[in-house]
């Protein structure tokens, strides 16, 4: 009987102690995983004894997080629309709303390019049978990419052809593995595997691509969010995000 | 994104199958040597093929992925030979029956261990092939215990996500299956489908489960034995 008390009493504590700690969480697009983890890194060495986590994901999965609950503090989505559904659903303060960051939008080959794609006509041919892109229900870049496709006329026969990703990061793997002949993610997802994914050319979005973020809204918000909002925002900040190749706003 | 339930629903239930079906007759037929090959690494050959039982699906499926993909071990052979499997439904027939095999082989491997094999001696003594021993005597003796592990084998087929997703991805009508369905719907906020998925995944769930104990042999003698006084 003790030693199943203390065995509860354990996996109690295990479990409560990360709720109670007085951390930062940032909870932000897939497509900012690193220059997010290289800003949380630096704020947190600015800031002693806070610990700043972050949470990358698809930004309406990750909106899907916080609006479950999720003990996030702040929301940093790549585009405007999951920003919007955040503000429809209360889960962050519209009044802290920004744009920090602008970004395009790229279509990329495996390293050889197997399928000999130079423009997006060459995705019409038979020889192209795969296109991964981000599932527009959930993912940004796959919005975006609808979206910009429907205006050159190229969807049907990309969406013909779809191979749908869980986040833009899913997509670069596809694509990186050679498991597909042409991808769609942002140019700074491309950057980061310059020798293993080459860029065909970058394509015209109807809506420019601008990352939103914003405070969520909830009880018990760590009161430094506003101040890593302002780090974002600030020179030092946007300084880090060009260093992985993303524009200001 | 379609509503439609119809859809991933056909399409679990066919590739639940086919991975059933394959499981069945690879598990059989490996539980049968094993049970006839009797050495000390039997049990280590077991345990390897066991392991998709015990392995986290992702992992499973980034070993078929590295296996199978297009630029995989196998998987150039594979295309030059017409056959695709990553990113089709096929593909996810493969992933289910590697997850769903175990399920086979530990059972059938059981059944034929407790299988009498004077019965078997006796068949081979009176001039049966050994073809012959195997469909008339030894797979008939041990189809009950078999067959428990076929239904879970397609339980956990029916079931399958993790490896599913990395082999297959999520292509609405081709490789979206029923829990694949689900996890878009959530991740997407679309409550209602996903309520509704669930609740149709549920239903499917009770059905295979009661046509289960309704076919499995003797489970209507032992309610009637149970019964009588």
């Amino acid at each position: 009987m003790q030693i199943r008390r203390l065995m509860l009493a354990c996996a109690l504590s295990c479990v409560m102690a990360p709720a109670m700690a007085q951390d930062l969480l940032v909870s932000a697009a897939a497509s900012l995983t690193n220059a997010f983890k290289d800003l949380a890194a630096q704020y947190q060495a600015a800031h002693p004894g806070l610990q700043v986590q972050t949470n990358f994901g698809a930004s309406d999965v990750v909106l899907q997080q916080i609006i479950q609950g999720a003990p996030a503090d702040v929301f940093a989505s790549a585009d405007q629309k999951a920003m919007d559904k955040a503000v429809e659903a209360q889960a962050v303060d519209p009044s802290t709303r920004r744009d920090f960051v602008r970004n395009e939008v790229v279509l990329i080959v495996p390293a050889g390019n197997p399928a000999g794609i130079r423009s997006l006509e060459d995705l019409h041919g038979d020889k192209v049978t795969r296109i991964a892109f981000g599932n527009p229900a959930s993912v940004p870049v796959g919005r975006y990419t609808q979206a910009a496709l429907e205006q050159s006329g190229d969807w049907q026969a990309v969406q013909s052809r779809e191979i749908l990703g869980q986040n833009v990061r899913q997509v670069l793997s596809y694509v990186e593995r050679g498991e597909v002949d042409a991808g769609f993610v942002f140019a700074t997802d491309a950057a980061l595997m310059k020798d293993k994914v080459t860029v065909v050319q970058s394509v015209q979005t109807p809506t420019p691509v601008v990352y939103p973020i914003a405070l969520v809204r909830r009880e018990g918000r760590a009161p430094q969010a506003q101040g890593f909002l302002d780090y974002v925002l600030s020179d030092a900040g946007q300084s880090i995000l060009a260093k992985y190749g993303f524009a200001k706003p | 994104m379609s509503s439609s339930v119809w859809v991933p629903l056909l399409l679990s239930l066919k590739v639940a199958a086919w991975a059933t079906l394959l499981a069945t007759v690879l598990g059989v037929a490996v539980a049968y040597g094993l049970s006839l090959w009797s050495s000390r690494w039997c049990d280590l050959v077991d345990a390897v093929l066991t392991l998709p039982m015990v392995l986290p699906p992702t992992v499973t499926g980034y070993y078929l992925l590295v296996l199978l993909g297009r630029r995989g071990w196998l998987g150039p052979w594979l295309a030059d030979m017409g056959i695709e499997l990553v990113f089709t439904w096929q593909g996810a027939v493969v992933a289910a029956s590697v997850v769903a095999f175990p399920m086979v082989l530990k059972a059938a491997r059981a059944a034929f261990l407790d299988v009498d094999h004077r019965l078997e001696q006796a068949a081979s003594a009176l001039g049966v092939s050994p073809a012959a021993v195997f469909f008339r005597v030894s797979l008939p003796l041990a189809s009950r215990g078999i067959l428990a592990g076929v239904l879970l084998a397609f339980a956990r087929a029916l079931g399958e996500f993790g490896a599913t997703l990395m082999v297959a991805g999520s292509i609405p009508g081709r490789t979206q299956t029923l829990s694949i369905a689900i996890y878009e719907a959530v991740q997407a906020g679309e409550d209602g489908y996903a309520n509704f998925l669930v609740l149709v995944t549920s239903a499917t769930c009770i059905a295979a489960l009661c046509l289960a104990a309704w076919l499995t042999p003797g489970a209507g003698r032992l309610r009637k034995a149970r019964r009588a006084p």
